[in-house]
C-alpha cells in the first residue's frame, strides 16, 4: 500500500502507511489530523477537539483550523501521489466557507489537478456529516521544486 | 456619553477563542492601520521541523481571526460575521523562534460584507510573511432571528 510513497519524504517507510506523512511535521499532530487510505485515495480525517473551536456559542471550528487541514490534506495528497522527496510548501492558498464546522469529525479529500516541474495545483474539499454538503473548499498552489 | 469602542472587548474575545488559547495568540491593539493580533513562536506548531518554522496553517488561522476582528472594528458592535473566502500569499518563511503579527484592515463594509486585507510580519508589513484578502458576511438582525 505503501510502495509508491517517497522514502526520504515518510522517513521511515513503516507499516504506520499513510500515517507517517504527518509524523514528522509537528502542527498536523496539533491539530489532530489522521489519514486513511483505500487503495490509492486518501481521506484526511480531524477529530473533534475542544481546542479546535472558534466561536464557543455556536459552537463552529475555527475557520482557521478548516483551512489548515485541507491545506495538509493537499500536502499529504502531493506526498503520496507524486513522486516528491520533500514537503511541498503553499504558495497560495484560496478556501470557499460554505458551512459552519459543527463540533464534530471533519473529513477531506484532494485532487491534483496538474503537477508542472515547479508548481502544483490541487484543490480540496471538506466535508461532516454529509459528503454531498462540503463545509468548505481550497484551491492552492505547491512548490514542488527542491529546494536549491 | 460615547459608548466604548467596540475594540475594547477585542483582547477578552482572543482570550476566550479556544484556538486562539491553542496556539497561544493574544490582541495587540486597533489603531488605523487596522487590528493587530500577536502569536509567540512555539515548537507544535512547527511545519517543518528541518527548518523551524511555523506551520503555513497557523498563520492562515491568524489572519483569518484578524480580518474578522478588523470588520468588528469598523462594524464597532457585536454583530455575529463569518468568513466567505480567504485567499493567502505565502511570500516566504516565518523567521523561525520570532513572535508573528498579523495586522489587518477592513477597507471596505457595506451592510452585509466587509471586505478585508490583512498582512503577516515579523517586523513590518512592508516585509510581509504572507497577505491575506478575506470576505465577511455579517449578520443581519433578520438572518440572527431565523437562526435562533
Amino acid at each position: 500500500m505503501t510502495q509508491d510513497i517517497e522514502p526520504a519524504l515518510i522517513r521511515p517507510i513503516t507499516p504506520a502507511g499513510p500515517e507517517a506523512v504527518l509524523r514528522d511535521m509537528p502542527f498536523a499532530r496539533f491539530l489532530g489530523v489522521k489519514l486513511a487510505l483505500a487503495g490509492d485515495e486518501l481521506t484526511a480525517h480531524l477529530p473533534y477537539a475542544p481546542h479546535l473551536i472558534g466561536n464557543p456559542m455556536i459552537p463552529a471550528l475555527h475557520g482557521g483550523v478548516i483551512g489548515a487541514f485541507m491545506e495538509i490534506t493537499a500536502m499529504a495528497q502531493l506526498a503520496l501521489s507524486e513522486k516528491i522527496d520533500h514537503l511541498p510548501k503553499p504558495i497560495d492558498v484560496s478556501v470557499q466557507y460554505l458551512r459552519s464546522g459543527k463540533p464534530v469529525e471533519t473529513f477531506a479529500r484532494a485532487i491534483v489537478n496538474r503537477v508542472g516541474k515547479t508548481v502544483a495545483n490541487v484543490e480540496v474539499q471538506a466535508w461532516q456529516e454529509l459528503r454531498g454538503e462540503p463545509i468548505a473548499t481550497l484551491q492552492a498552489h505547491f512548490l514542488v521544486a527542491p529546494a536549491a | 456619553m460615547d459608548k466604548p469602542a467596540f475594540s475594547a472587548m477585542f483582547g477578552t474575545i482572543v482570550d476566550n477563542t479556544p484556538y486562539m488559547k491553542a496556539i497561544g495568540a493574544s490582541f495587540v491593539g486597533a489603531n488605523d492601520d487596522g487590528v493587530t493580533l500577536r502569536l509567540p513562536w512555539r515548537n507544535d506548531l512547527v511545519g517543518d521541523p528541518e527548518t523551524g518554522v511555523i506551520a503555513s496553517g497557523v498563520v492562515t488561522a491568524l489572519l483569518d481571526n484578524g480580518c474578522g476582528m478588523a470588520v468588528w472594528d469598523l462594524v464597532n458592535e457585536f454583530k455575529p460575521i463569518a468568513t466567505l473566502d480567504l485567499r493567502i500569499d505565502y511570500m516566504r518563511a516565518a523567521v523561525p523562534h520570532r513572535d508573528l503579527l498579523v495586522t489587518a484592515k477592513c477597507y471596505k463594509l457595506t451592510r452585509s460584507i466587509g471586505f478585508v486585507r490583512g498582512f503577516a510580519y515579523e517586523d513590518s508589513p512592508d516585509d510581509a510573511i504572507a497577505a491575506a484578502q478575506s470576505a465577511f458576511i455579517i449578520a443581519s438582525p433578520t438572518l440572527k432571528a431565523s437562526a435562533q
